[in-house]
């Protein structure tokens, strides 16, 4: 099997960004592998363990699908209406490459605009296991470690960051 | 005349609360004196200091501290201020130290406060007593049961007599534990809330909103298997839930659980693996409480106010939160989790991942709250013109006051205004 290489890594992660950026999270699911995790550790502990640290957020494939469902309710009053995201990945690199899988790091800014309130901007580090399935990379685990200290003004993480 | 800030009238059975008090820089500097100045405010949990010399700064009542453990072992709270020119002394987060160095002068304060090194001591000629200079502490600091709190005056009723029948429901969180004691865990949620800190007293208690603010995490617990029955009788909620008044302006929720505990109700989210685990733990609350006690622990959920700003949430999980005013229309909130100390690895994950099913910035609910309160401020910009929110749900109401009522937010804003009335 070709190795993956950088260049397909980013065109997925741009594909992926889209599809955030677009609100097309159906879509988006289609991207995860069906055991699929995603994390956003506390910002004072970025390297943390969910099993021992309070996170603020770490799903698994089932309760990533109800995020979605909860996401596209019009009843989910912190993202109704949505959120304009526009996010921006640079510094794309290949950790670690493990016959099928590879560790993928990346910076991103994601800028976030809601109607009457502040803007946002998240600043941090996308970790990725990467999985070739059938020909196509899947999402296998997803974490997302912010910058900030403390997520302070940018008050929730009510979106898929 | 003088501001009205609530209206009272037990015969109308109306309260009305004026909503200046939500919005108004002077209000916000009155409480700073008249509340913030004059209670017991919480500072941290002794397990957070595991060890000697282990320290932590934070902001408690907008003050910059150190929360330490001296090397004798002692837990204490000094300000982060040093006594030569006001720099902070301590700039981690936390760590492990015998000594807190001045990066302005070179002035050193050794863990227990006292002051130690003063380059160039020689050149203070007149009155200058190192043992008067060490780090200054709150005027007072005490804990109960591993909960610390300062308080800034040193006039008023101890810790314990201020927390007062409060304490029967921290007990009953602290129940949890064969022995009686519990930890914070690593990780902490730190968010700021564009709304007036009160807002976060009423949202933490008020059971009203939950069916209408938070559909989609009722959606999620019934996809999940989550069986809630339907609220008859006029209820709001599936089950039945008090409003307790506890004294000093403190009250909680108590309410017959529905949504799974990880004391110990069992719920499908926790998966079929957890059923064994979950049966000893409840089993060994019956065998050490007998089984009524054990029932409360296990089978009530319930949300605490110590006034003014501490929350103890034991629902799907228990959270400690406590939170404070940057201007009168923001809030810094800072969010724990708690939990026995001897619980296994499975059900101390199985506990983290339940909290987040429900509170915190990245949950089911909490997000929706902080929208509610922030909607509630943007809207408060009309309050000359609109200036009365209304607060008498449940006045008259001869039965036990629900946890659905305002009963609550009542005694919140009666002791809040007694305090504001006062000289």
């Amino acid at each position: 099997m070709a190795q993956i290489t950088r260049s397909e890594v980013e065109d997925f992660l741009y594909r992926e960004a889209a599809l955030l950026d677009e609100w097309r999270l159906e879509e988006w699911l289609g991207l995860l592998t069906d055991d699929a995790t995603y994390a956003v550790p506390p910002n004072d502990k970025p390297e943390g363990d969910a099993g021992t640290t309070l996170f603020i957020l770490s799903d698994d494939i089932v309760r990533i699908r109800e995020r979605i469902k909860r996401l596209m309710s019009p009843e989910c009053h912190a993202e109704y209406p949505h959120s304009r995201t526009r996010r921006l990945i640079t510094n794309v690199r290949i950790v670690e490459t493990n016959g099928d899988t590879v560790t993928i790091a990346a910076n991103f800014i994601c800028h976030r605009f809601r109607r009457y309130e502040r803007q946002r901007e998240y600043v941090g580090a996308y970790r990725y296991v990467l999985k070739r399935v059938g020909g196509e990379l899947r999402i296998k685990d997803r974490r997302v470690v912010l910058d900030a200290h403390e997520l302070g003004s940018l008050g929730s993480v009510s979106f898929i960051l | 005349m003088p501001r009205q800030y609530i209206v009272d009238d037990p015969v109308k059975q109306k309260f009305l609360l004026n909503r200046e008090t939500l919005v108004s820089p002077s209000v916000l500097s009155e409480e700073m004196t008249k509340i913030f100045a004059k209670c017991w405010i919480y500072v941290g949990h002794a397990s957070e200091l595991k060890k000697p010399n282990d320290f932590l700064t934070r902001k408690v009542a907008g003050r910059p501290v150190i929360f330490n453990r001296d090397m004798k072992g002692d837990i204490n709270c000094f300000l982060n201020t040093c006594r030569h020119r006001g720099a902070l002394v301590c700039t981690e987060r936390e760590g492990n130290r015998r000594a807190f160095r001045c990066v302005y002068h070179g002035w050193a304060y050794r863990n227990d406060g006292a002051l130690g090194n003063v380059p160039g001591a020689e050149a203070y000629k007149g009155e200058f007593d190192k043992s008067q200079l060490g780090l200054k502490r709150p005027a007072r600091f005490e804990s109960y049961r591993d909960f610390w709190f300062l308080n800034l005056s040193a006039e008023g009723p101890s810790l314990r007599d201020y927390l007062g029948r409060a304490t029967d429901y921290i007990d009953l969180v602290l129940d949890q534990s064969p022995s009686g004691q519990m930890e914070i865990f690593s990780g902490t949620q730190e968010y700021d809330v564009s709304a007036n800190w009160k807002l976060m007293v009423e949202n933490s208690v008020d059971d009203y909103h939950l069916p209408s603010t938070h559909s989609t995490w009722l959606d999620y617990m019934a996809n999940s298997g989550v069986v809630m029955a339907k609220p008859k009788d006029g209820m709001v909620l599936p089950t039945h839930g008090r409003a307790v008044d506890l004294g000093n302006g403190h009250f909680t929720t108590d309410n017959i659980n529905f949504r799974g505990r990880p004391v110990a109700a069992w719920i499908p989210i926790y998966g079929e693996s957890a059923k064994p685990e979950m049966e000893e733990i409840r089993a060994e609350l019956v065998a050490r409480l007998g089984p009524a006690r054990a029932g409360r622990v296990a089978d009530t959920n319930r949300n605490l106010i110590i006034f003014p700003n501490l929350v103890i949430n034991d629902g799907s999980a228990v959270t400690v939160r406590t939170f404070y005013p940057d201007g009168p229309a923001k809030m810094h909130v800072t969010a724990w989790a708690l939990g026995p100390v001897e619980e296994s690895a499975a059900a101390r994950a199985r506990r983290l991942d339940a909290f987040l099913t429900f509170y915190g910035p990245g949950g089911f609910a909490t997000p929706d709250d902080v929208e509610a309160l922030e909607l509630v401020q943007q809207g408060l910009a009309n309050w000359q013109d609109d200036s009365w929110s209304e607060m008498s749900r449940g006045m008259g109401r001869e039965e036990d006051q629900l946890n659905s009522d305002e009963h609550h937010l009542r005694i919140f804003w009666r002791r809040w205004n007694q305090m504001m009335e006062s000289a």
